[in-house]
């Protein structure tokens, strides 16, 4: 026993003294401050005050006009009213597009991005629900009968020209359809209400406590779920699987709004644009920037002297925009070009900032991808 | 001189001290093996997945489906027949074999533990710990021995001595010693550990962490060596691995290195836990001291023995240094990194996307990685050149069966290493289809476009 405490004293005497060089060498050098004092906590209230509660508001209010717009329609079935609903619904999923990456706590938990935005949406089962008038929307196996691409079917998608589609909705059909536009809208509506509420009501407060290291701590999970986001709904599903990379053979019915045709390279830039100002920091709305991954980055920079990984990265998702920015439409790009050289060339941008994120920002920040429980060495 | 080592070598010793280690050698690999299963790993890791990675020339060793339980199950009730002494050369012999077996299903799960308790257990093997406080030696007194030969204790000693040392040698190199990599990455991470949490941000302690970390590795066998410095020795020993028990998820190997250390110690120490143990199990301990000293009972055998062991340590001591035999940077190629005991030397990651190209009528396309393996694979896989080529293999085979004719596998692959930007690892131009696998370098690795110097 006696050789144990005389162990520990020394053990102590060698941490005390190494700890008094040291504060030396601070005294001496303190210009030379090499600590990395990034706080976590910061950069998670800042995502959750100035960025994901704001981007949730305004997609509620712009789903709400969504809705006023759908109301006005409906009580006035004609050709300007159905362009005024369309400009609600383009106005809503481009706000979209901002809250999209944000499958995390609330979100997660009703399946947000997979109840909203399924697509290519499924329009024959559409059809025999208008026509049956028996459907669950509630049903997981549903989920390609609603959402923003079910609404573009529905407004977009169900006749060559307008006075064709204004035809469903004045015909003898027009209950069955304008209930089921309804039925639709009123489900987007009412996850949004609840996801919202959530963050409001207590997560937004979990999520900033929880500002530990662990795999499950809220910077953990959610730089998991925004690479998540950026390699499998923004690359792959919004460019990479209509383009027919994964199969070899393109798939333009597979492009976001297809049944519009045109918007589908606006809703991308939307989204990248959101990706990026997550990115940085930067508030919802705003030109100001707070603690993020590109300040961190920047933070653990300064201890290890290497390449300026938040520079890289910006001017990767600037290049990818600007490639995307001289596209046409991808339905258009895909359709009109074989192979869509263009289009695959911008691809390329898009994928590049994929490795740059899952490889050298997480292993920068010593976070793992899908986090696996298994033991090390 | 030649006498002065048989007479080291057969210098009698207690055999206590090689029957606790069978005892807690045992009852550890036991706790191990319950310990996997309840966490649900046999399923995740050697069920579920599609597709396993085999070493060189173990290709026909492969999890069997669910009956790969039952040989969690023989591998458990061979440690604990260990740790009771029970038939003990054939339960070691059916550990060793059962362990190894699964080891080898799937080079994902690749640990130096793992080698480590492979190694040991094929060493036992040889050695009598079964001499002594065993039920073999219990019902058979012409099993039981108070002493056994002193070279059966000290081969274990020897084995941990160049588990430290080798893994200490490993840590001489620029990344570790001057740029306290990987350590500068992972210790700010762990910032929400009690007490010394916020320091591990500081940079002097991450350097404090890399070089006490090195000297520990190089001097600890001779400090438990040594009977004056033992004590404290074991005291660093159980500081140390309980550190990184704390910081990293390094499952068992703390506890195990901890308890191996042991044999270490002095025959008086392992006595009076035996006769403690005897004493709380109520066990007749006078049969086992019995004076008698252990003998093999043929020369041919004993022979067969040294030839064996003196064979075993000589590849021990040989095998981490293979890499000297391939051109480029270890850590990029890992081209001889396994089996070395290089432990916890690189933050190493990377990202692979396989393109499949039809040759016949030029269609392309790429591979998503989790259709064909678990997230698990797939981060092994994308920075060691060994798995991309044997993926690579499986994905040719796989769009072959499926139709696609005359198939072409090439790879992006982008690996980043303690901390440098990702670069390129595999030439982009090579159809990895038409590669083949052997001891040779690879020479479609691109070489590594930094340097870090050391052994």
């Amino acid at each position: 026993m006696k050789k144990v405490i005389g162990a520990l004293f020394i053990m102590t005497l060698v941490w005390a003294c190494s700890s008094d060089s040291t504060a030396e060498e601070e005294v001496m050098i303190p210009e030379e401050n090499e600590d990395v004092s990034f706080e976590r906590s910061a950069m998670l209230i800042n995502w959750a005050d100035n960025i994901i509660i704001p981007s949730y508001a305004a997609f509620t209010a712009d789903m709400d006009g969504l809705v006023n717009s759908f109301n006005t329609f409906k009580a006035d079935v004609n050709e300007s009213n159905l362009d005024a609903l369309r400009a609600s619904w383009l106005n809503a999923y481009k706000s979209w597009q901002h809250v999209e990456m944000f499958e995390i706590g609330p979100a997660e938990t009703v399946g947000f991005q997979l109840n909203m935005n399924i697509y290519p949406t499924d329009n024959e089962k559409i059809d025999g629900f208008v026509t049956t008038g028996s459907y669950d929307l509630s049903l997981s196996s549903n989920r390609s009968a609603k959402g923003f691409p079910a609404l573009d079917y529905l407004l977009n998608g169900l006749g060559d020209n307008d006075t064709d589609i204004l035809a469903f909705y004045s015909g003898n059909d027009q209950e069955a359809y304008l209930q089921y536009t309804e039925d639709v809208l009123l489900d987007m509506q009412s996850l949004t209400a609840t996801v919202v509420s959530d963050w409001t009501n207590g997560y937004r407060d979990t999520f900033v406590a929880n500002d530990g290291a662990s795999s499950t701590a809220s910077v953990d999970r959610m730089v998991n779920d925004y690479i998540f986001y950026y390699e499998k709904y923004l690359r792959a599903g919004k460019m990479g699987i209509p383009l027919g990379v994964f199969s070899g053979s393109t798939l333009p019915r597979n492009v976001e709004a297809y049944y519009e045709g045109t918007i589908s390279n606006d809703l991308f830039l939307e989204a990248l644009t959101a990706v990026q100002d997550f990115f940085n920091g930067k508030h919802f709305n705003s030109s100001e920037e707070g603690e993020s991954l590109a300040s961190y980055l920047d933070a653990l920079n300064t201890l290890k002297n290497g390449e300026d990984l938040s520079a890289l990265l910006n001017d990767q998702f600037n290049t990818a925009e600007n490639m995307i920015l001289d596209l046409s439409a991808f339905r258009s790009e895909i359709e009109n070009n074989n192979p869509p050289t263009s289009m695959l060339l911008a691809y390329d941008e898009v994928q590049k900032a994929v490795p740059m994120l899952k490889v050298d920002m997480v292993s920068a920040m010593s976070i793992s991808i899908d986090f696996v429980d298994a033991d090390g060495d | 001189m030649e006498s002065l080592i048989e007479k080291y070598i057969k210098a009698p010793v207690e055999t206590a001290t090689l029957a606790v280690f069978r005892i807690l050698f045992g009852l550890m690999m036991l706790f191990s093996i319950v310990r996997f299963w309840s966490y649900g790993w046999i399923d995740k890791l050697y069920v579920q997945p599609e597709l396993f990675f085999s070493y060189y020339g173990f290709e026909w060793v492969k999890p069997l489906g669910v009956y790969t339980y039952l040989i969690f199950v023989i591998c458990g009730l061979a440690a604990l027949l260990v740790s009771l002494g029970y038939r003990y050369k054939l339960s070691i012999v059916i550990f060793f074999l059962s362990f190894t077996y699964i080891e080898l299903m799937d080079k994902t799960t690749y640990l130096n533990h793992y080698y480590f308790i492979s190694v040991l257990s094929f060493l036992m093997i040889f050695l009598p710990a079964n001499a002594s406080y065993s039920l073999d030696a219990y019902f058979n007194p012409k099993k039981s021995f108070h002493y056994i030969p002193r070279w059966t204790i000290d081969s274990i000693k020897l084995l941990l001595g160049i588990v430290y040392f080798y893994a200490g040698l490993a840590k001489l190199n620029s990344d570790w010693l001057f740029n306290a990599m990987p350590l500068k990455i992972w210790l700010p991470s762990k910032f929400d550990i009690p007490l010394i949490g916020n320091l591990l941000s500081e940079e002097w302690v991450q350097y404090v962490f890399s070089w006490s970390g090195a000297l520990y590795d190089l001097t600890i066998p001779f400090l438990l060596l040594y009977k004056k410095t033992r004590p404290y020795a074991f005291v660093m020993v159980v500081v140390f691995h309980v550190l990184t028990r704390v910081l990293f998820p390094i499952g068992m190997f703390p506890y195990v290195m901890i308890i191996s250390t042991l044999i270490f110690f002095d025959e008086s120490f392992h006595s009076k836990f035996l006769t403690y143990l005897s004493k709380v199990l109520h066990i007749d301990s006078s049969k086992f001291y019995n004076q008698k000293t252990f003998k093999e009972l043929s020369a041919f055998k004993v022979k067969m023995k040294y030839i064996i062991v003196t064979l075993f340590f000589c590849l021990q001591l040989a095998i981490p240094f293979r890499y000297l035999l391939y051109p480029g940077e270890l850590f990029w190629t890992e081209e001889g990194y396994r089996f070395s005991w290089r432990v916890m030397l690189m933050e190493k990651s990377g990202y692979a996307q396989f393109k499949i190209v039809d040759g016949e009528s030029g269609r392309w396309f790429y591979v998503d990685n989790t259709d064909f393996i678990t997230p698990l694979q797939e981060k092994q896989m994308a920075f060691q050149p060994d798995f991309i080529l044997e993926y690579a293999h499986f994905l040719k085979n796989h769009f072959e069966a499926d139709g696609h004719n005359n198939v072409q596998v090439y790879v992006d692959c982008q690996v980043s290493l303690n901390g440098r930007l990702s670069t390129s690892y595999i030439d982009p131009t090579i159809d990895l289809g038409k590669q083949k696998e052997s001891f040779l370098h690879k020479n479609w690795i691109i070489p590594f476009k930094d340097e870090i110097k050391g052994i």
